[in-house]
């Protein structure tokens, strides 16, 4: 090849390159607005005040709302976070304050794994630990899946929250003579506390956006239910069942629940975002 | 601070250098005699202890849960294609075959998409455009596997069924791949819905480990004449292990998801080499007849399919971790 | 901030058809033609200007020192000499000419091959190999001769005095040399592609007094073939190596001349300064 031929070659060669970046780019976030203007476009009109006050209509008829689903997630969100928030939040102290150690690194690298644990098997473990004594699906049961779900989140966040917190704070605290646990309780968890606290919120969202682990174990509920020994319905069921069924209008109502959902989940992670930088430059 | 990507381990050094005078202090002695300090250290080990305790309860259970199965299948599990609940025979091989299919065939489509958007992001984009263009490629990852799910059966399921599929049969029907009838619900639907999920972990990992890579790498490149492909070349060679890490993580995510899958790929224990078949991952089969299992060993099978997806899922992200690991090791003044 | 597909920047405001009496030749006592110029050079980064005004000729192989307090804009002059200011988003006017053509006519991919550069800390490719880094440059100009790559490799190798201790570490990676090695090793990649001038960002100050001392032997023997500017902040340095000194203070060119002249009669007040050591 001539050096003009090959330099016209790189040339074409960067440039085409340089706009396949720009591409993929360009389609990753243009699934993203497809994603998006779908669940606006068919939830925005089927969100009404029935949706989130009545009682699923019976099979077949139109009408009806999630109520009681929407009660459901709340209650299993906050079995969860009942005990996955204290472990998770505690656990990351301990790790934020215990840099070295066969254990520390242990629970570090768990806290990963536990991370990477599809959530389909964390309902599997809930199944054997809770339904299967119990010898019934129940909240109790969904809510012990979703607290597991929260730890690894509540700790990562935590722990690196902590570490953001200049060792100014520390030493100050330290040299005042205040003991070690009140420097952390009293100076540097109130200066880490924007970002823990939405990082909590996030592994909310999370939380309420999980399907998988409630399938068969809070498993669902068509009727009225607040009993904690009892199945209970949720959100995310509730918009598999009704995606999955023949009749349009339960298919609408599925999207009116994703469109809810989805506002959910985006507004706690932009919140979370916009808090977590601030805490970056701070 | 530091690279999202960073597992905690690495980043001890970085935090002995800015706080030694925390770790002088702290290792005084002074708070060890101290009541205070000695129950809050107990109470949060105790707390760390939980996380230790509840995946050694995971790992417990599911083996002992699993064994009927273990025992009565042995290796014929993982090797025979006979799911048969109406005569109580387990086999898993179409699972596990549907969960490698699915989830490799999504990487191959992802890791080039993620790493064109990472190198736009970390290469190319002004500067105040990249955190927002990073945002959004993130939000992907927050939104709920049940709404891709269902954007996937309304959706995209019909769009291949209407355009996709039969182009695909027209034109390439001749290749086994794409050899079949155009149902939309199939290996094809799950890929590709795969393929969106798993694109922002890829995508903000690879960014993160190119971002690490010194400045002065690409002006070395530029200086010797490099055209600014050629240079981002020189960074992706550095790249490499990360991106590598970022791939096992994103199958990691792949072979895990179950909603989204299970609403798509059409649920049969079919092993067929054509994406247009529908076909059954480990997730999604868990999903479907978990709840309804009726015989113990039904059950056990079951939750053996969970124990490996367990297993699965934890040798990819241990290996992930084990590179980010190293890497970070390598440039780890870097990346503080 | 990036231009995608590397365009010269805009033209310079300055038109082509400025005479010779208008440029401001500092410099007057150079025996041959100069191999670059730069006429009244301006700098920013954004909005915020790093150069003022710099018109300074550069002599045909020989070494010209530029020396000045840290931030008066040294790096600055330097990176624009090969349009590398450019790549972090800086923006010049004025008009620089490399044999007498303005470096702005021609894509900056071609004008780096024959100004080249070496940077102030050794930034070898950490995933090539000793000898693959001899040859980056000419490997991206189609080069595939394997034959004659491992004679381009030895050669350059040679002549930064580098081949005898690394000629049994040619497939190690390019990061495992020492540090005066790895600096050597990407003066010796700079060589490879052949280039006319080369810019050298203090490429010394990264390193022990031994390598500082190799190196600047190897520039000394360099200056027989190429055009060299460097910049230093070692006043001893600038004195033992160059031909020529340029003084730099808050981005305006103060004074340039002979070497032995800026060091013992600088005209400027603050070049003495500076030189001796009392400054600021
Ligand atoms: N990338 C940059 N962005 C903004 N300002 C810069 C940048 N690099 C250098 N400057 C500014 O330009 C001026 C000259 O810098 P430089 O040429 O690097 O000085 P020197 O090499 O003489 O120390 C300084 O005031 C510096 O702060
Ligand atoms: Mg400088």
């Amino acid at each position: 090849m001539s050096t003009a031929a090959l330099y016209t070659w790189r040339k074409f060669k960067n440039a085409m390159m340089l706009s396949m970046t720009g591409l993929s780019l360009l389609a990753v976030i243009g699934v993203l607005f497809l994603i998006l203007a779908y669940t606006v476009s068919k939830g925005i009109n089927h969100i009404n005040w029935d949706l989130i006050t009545q009682m699923p209509a019976p099979v077949g008829e139109e009408g009806g709302g999630m109520a009681n689903a929407i009660v459901g997630s709340l209650i299993l969100v906050a079995l969860g976070s009942a005990y996955g928030i204290p472990v998770g939040l505690f656990a990351g102290i301990y790790l934020a304050e215990t840099e070295k150690g066969w254990f520390a690194r242990t629970v570090r690298f768990l806290t990963e794994v536990l991370n990477g644990i599809p959530s389909i098997v964390i309902g599997v473990v809930a199944f054997i630990v809770v339904v299967l004594p119990m010898k019934r699906f129940s909240a109790l049961a969904g809510g012990f899946a979703l607290g597991i779900l929260m730890i690894p989140l509540i700790t990562r966040t935590t722990e690196e929250m902590i570490r953001l917190v200049p060792s100014s704070f520390r030493e100050a605290g330290l040299a005042l003579g205040i003991p070690r646990w009140k420097t952390m309780l009293f100076v540097i968890l109130p200066a880490a506390f924007k970002g823990i606290f939405t990082g909590i919120f996030l592994s909310i969202a999370r939380a309420i956006g999980e399907t998988a682990p409630l399938l068969f174990t809070a498993l669902g509920n068509r009727f009225w239910s607040t009993e904690l020994d009892q199945p209970i319905a949720s959100m995310t069921v509730f918009i598999y069942d009704y995606a999955r069924a023949p009749f349009d209008d339960w298919n609408q109502q599925a999207w009116a629940a994703s469109f809810i959902l989805i506002m959910l989940v985006f507004v706690l992670n932009i919140i979370f975002r916009f808090v977590t930088r601030k805490t970056y430059t701070a | 601070m530091s690279l999202s990507m960073q597992d905690h381990n690495d980043q001890r050094s970085g935090q002995q250098a800015v706080r030694p005078a925390a770790r002088a202090l702290s290792l005084g002695g002074m708070f060890r005699k101290n009541p205070g300090d000695l129950i809050f250290e107990n109470v949060t080990r105790f707390f760390a202890f939980i996380v230790l305790a509840l995946v050694v309860l995971m790992v417990y259970e599911m083996t002992v849960q699993s064994w009927p199965s273990i025992q009565h299948f042995g290796f014929s599990f993982v090797s025979s294609s006979d799911w048969d609940p109406v005569n109580d025979l387990y086999g898993a091989l179409p699972f596990i075959y549907g969960t490698l299919f699915s989830s490799l065939g999504a990487l191959l489509l992802a890791v080039p998409l993620s790493v064109g958007v990472a190198i736009f992001l970390s290469e190319i984009a002004p500067g105040w455009l990249e955190q927002p263009l990073s945002m959004l490629v993130e939000l992907l990852a927050a939104i709920p596997s049940i709404v891709y799910g269902l954007f996937g059966i309304f959706v995209m399921v019909p769009w291949l069924q209407t355009d996709i599929q039969p182009f695909l049969i027209e034109e390439f029907g001749w290749m086994p791949l794409f050899e079949g009838a155009p149902y939309g619900f199939g290996m094809l639907a799950a890929i590709l819905i795969l393929t969106i999920m798993i694109l922002p972990i890829i995508t903000s990992i690879s960014r993160d480990v190119m971002r690490a890579i010194p400045d002065t790498q690409r002006e070395a490149a530029m200086a010797l004449g490099a055209t600014r492909w050629e240079a981002i070349r020189i960074v992706l060679t550095g790249s490499k292990s990360g991106i590598l890490s970022a791939a096992l993580l994103g199958l990691g995510r792949a072979v895990g998801e179950t909603m989204a899958v299970t609403m798509v790929i059409g649920n049969s224990a079919d092993i067929s080499i054509s994406v247009l078949n529908p076909a059954h991952t480990m997730a999604s089969v868990l999903a479907n007849e978990f709840a309804e299992a009726t015989s113990q060993l039904y059950v056990s099978s079951l939750i053996e399919i969970a124990l490996l997806l367990f297993v699965m899922t934890l040798i990819l992200n241990a290996i992930a971790r084990g590179i980010v690991w190293r890497i970070t090791k390598r440039y780890g003044a870097v990346a503080a | 901030m990036y231009d995608i597909m590397q365009q010269p920047l805009k033209r310079s405001s300055m038109s082509s058809t400025q005479t010779a009496e208008e440029k401001i030749s500092v410099a007057t006592d150079m025996e041959t033609a100069p191999r670059m110029e730069a006429l009244r050079l301006n700098a920013w980064y954004g909005k915020t200007q790093a150069l003022f005004n710099v018109s300074l000729e550069i002599p045909r192989n020989k070494v010209l020192a530029i020396i000045g307090p840290s931030g008066c804009g040294k790096s600055t002059f330097l990176r624009s000499l090969n349009r590398m200011h450019e790549e972090v988003g800086g923006r010049i006017d004025g008009r620089i000419l490399l044999d007498g053509e303005d470096i702005m006519d021609n894509d900056p991919v071609f004008l780096r091959r024959k100004v080249g550069m070496v940077f102030q800390k050794p930034n070898p490719f950490p995933t090539m190999t000793v000898a693959q880094n001899v040859v980056a440059g000419l490997k991206l100009n189609g080069m595939r001769d394997r034959k004659e790559l491992a004679r381009i490799t030895e050669e350059n190798l040679r002549r930064v005095a580098l081949w005898d201790e690394v000629k049994d570490a040619l497939n190690k990676p390019g990061s495992s040399l020492s540090g005066g090695q790895q600096q050597r090793l990407c003066i010796a990649r700079t060589l490879a592609v052949e280039p006319e001038v080369i810019l050298m960002d203090e490429p010394a100050s990264a390193l022990d007094p031994i390598s500082t001392m190799k190196i600047e032997e190897l520039i000394d023997e360099l200056k027989k073939k190429y055009t060299i500017v460097i910049v230093t902040h070692n006043m001893q340095q600038a004195a033992r190596i160059s031909d020529y000194t340029a003084f730099f203070y808050m981005g305006k060119l103060i004074e340039v001349g002979k070497t032995s002249k800026i060091f013992t009669k600088p005209a400027h007040r603050q070049t003495e300064d500076y030189v001796t050591g009392s400054f600021g």
